[in-house]
């Protein structure tokens, strides 16, 4: 991520540039699991979308799509609040990354 | 009443990028609570998590006009911000009949403590914005200090449980019915785990000519000390064990809006969390016993005040 220098700041703390967050990417600093989708066994009652805390689930219409793993945190909270029977999102183990804020 | 494919289709008023914690409860609420209404939408946040982890300079997760305020004056400033849209209609500068939603929002440091006289004299003074508390139950931000709206027997920094105290000694204050005082048109309690009630709720607010106050539970794994996946069970419980009632007060009227088929003990809330850990011991059972007499009391009264504004 590129950042900028005071010459290229606006003034006063005014952000002009709404929602510019995203360019934050929080999954840098995923716990070191992470969910898989499994479609075949979604409902697409979407609670996972609703109880994302990092705006982490991609939706289509009115379709479960999978995650987005450059902000998803690996809190757990979309596998735990799934409620088919035969879970549609599994926690994983992954390699964690540490943090690094470097280049992209 | 709204389908969640429905609201899910909306813009985020609030986006990715935040930094708040692994399984926080405050997104969980403003991505249910701002969809309550698709007018434009100007927010002033109190400092706390909410805004310091959606505001890094220079990035911000709002979508959408949105105005830092000092920890004690989040109320102030919107009541400052409603005053002067209402002046520019007065002036003809904007239509009459163009619809602008205000909110400020701050958690139960900026709420129930500092920021309680600038909400009480906005609330007083009438103006037309909905006041939106995310009650985490401490000074969350800051590494946890106790706060009035702390529930008896948790351990804060500031009120560590130990050989000299078990946790907190004084019981929660009960901010929603002080703001049901002030005869507002509408006051409610609310909990993410319940999003329809919410989403009404918000939308109840939002739609009153007025004041409106909305004070809503909001796990923090972060401070209450349990696994992060389990925020959306935790507020759960809140309302099952009626730790936390889900009510509102409708120009004066009071209504209990879930009732668990079973009342739960209160363990089963104190239980999952470390910053209640200690009240196990046997020497704290007394504690556990006074926090249930607490909330049954608590509970009870809500049942009379139904019965009272019938
Ligand atoms: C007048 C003043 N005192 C203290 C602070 C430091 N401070 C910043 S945020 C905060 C705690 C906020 O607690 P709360 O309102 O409960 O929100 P939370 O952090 O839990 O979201 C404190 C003490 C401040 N900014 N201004
Ligand atoms: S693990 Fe957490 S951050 Fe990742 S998609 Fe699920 S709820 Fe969102
Ligand atoms: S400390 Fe608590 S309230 Fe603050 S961001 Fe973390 S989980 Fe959320």
């Amino acid at each position: 991520m590129k950042k900028e220098t005071w010459k290229e700041l606006t003034i006063g703390t005014i952000n002009p540039n709404a929602g510019n967050s995203v360019q934050n990417h929080t999954g840098t600093w995923r716990s070191g699991t992470k969910p898989e989708f499994i479609e075949e066994h979604c409902i697409h009652c979407f609670f996972c979308w609703l109880y994302c805390p990092h705006f982490a689930v991609v939706i289509d219409g009115d379709k479960v799509k999978g995650f987005n793993y450059d902000y998803c945190t690996g809190c757990g909270l979309c596998a735990e609040e799934c409620p088919t029977k035969e879970k549609s999102i599994i926690m994983v183990k992954e390699n964690v990354q540490l943090a690094g804020g470097g280049e992209e | 009443m709204a389908k969640l494919k429905d609201i899910a289709q909306l813009e985020d008023r609030l986006v990715a990028g935040h930094g708040m914690c692994l399984g926080c409860g405050i997104p969980l609420i403003f991505k249910v609570a701002l969809r309550a209404t698709e007018d434009p939408l100007i927010i002033s946040n109190a400092t706390g998590c909410l805004e310091v982890c959606t505001t890094i300079f220079p990035r911000t997760a709002w979508n959408t006009t949105w105005v830092h305020s000092a920890f004690e004056n989040a109320a102030a400033t919107m009541a400052g911000i409603e005053a002067m849209y209402k002046s520019l209609k007065r002036n003809g500068k904007l239509p009459q009949d163009k619809e602008i939603k205000f909110l400020a929002t701050a958690g139960d440091g900026g709420t129930y403590d500092i920021g309680l006289q600038a909400l009480s004299g906005a609330m007083e003074r009438g103006h037309n914005f909905v006041y939106l508390c995310y009650d985490n139950n401490a000074y969350a931000n800051t590494g946890g200090q106790r706060s009035s709206a702390t529930p008896f027997g948790a351990s804060a920094t500031t009120s560590p449980a130990g050989s000299e105290i078990p946790g907190k000694l004084q019981r929660k204050k009960d901010l929603t019915k002080i703001l049901a005082a002030h005869n507002i048109p509408y006051v409610a309690q609310a909990n993410p785990a319940r999003w329809q009630d919410l989403y009404n709720k918000a939308k109840k607010a939002f739609e009153v000519e007025g004041p409106a106050f909305l004070n809503v539970l909001c796990p923090c794994p972060t401070e209450w000390k349990y696994d992060e996946s389990m925020t959306v069970k935790l507020a759960k419980t809140a309302m099952d064990t009626c730790v936390w009632p889900l009510y509102e007060v409708d120009n004066g009227k009071y209504k209990i809006n879930y009732t668990p088929k079973e009342k739960k003990s209160v363990t089963e809330w104190l239980k999952p969390q470390g910053r209640f850990r200690h009240l196990f011991k046997e020497e704290n059972a007394w504690v556990i016993e006074e926090y249930q007499k607490q909330v049954d009391e608590d509970w009870e009264e809500l049942h009379k005040l139904v019965e009272m504004t019938k």
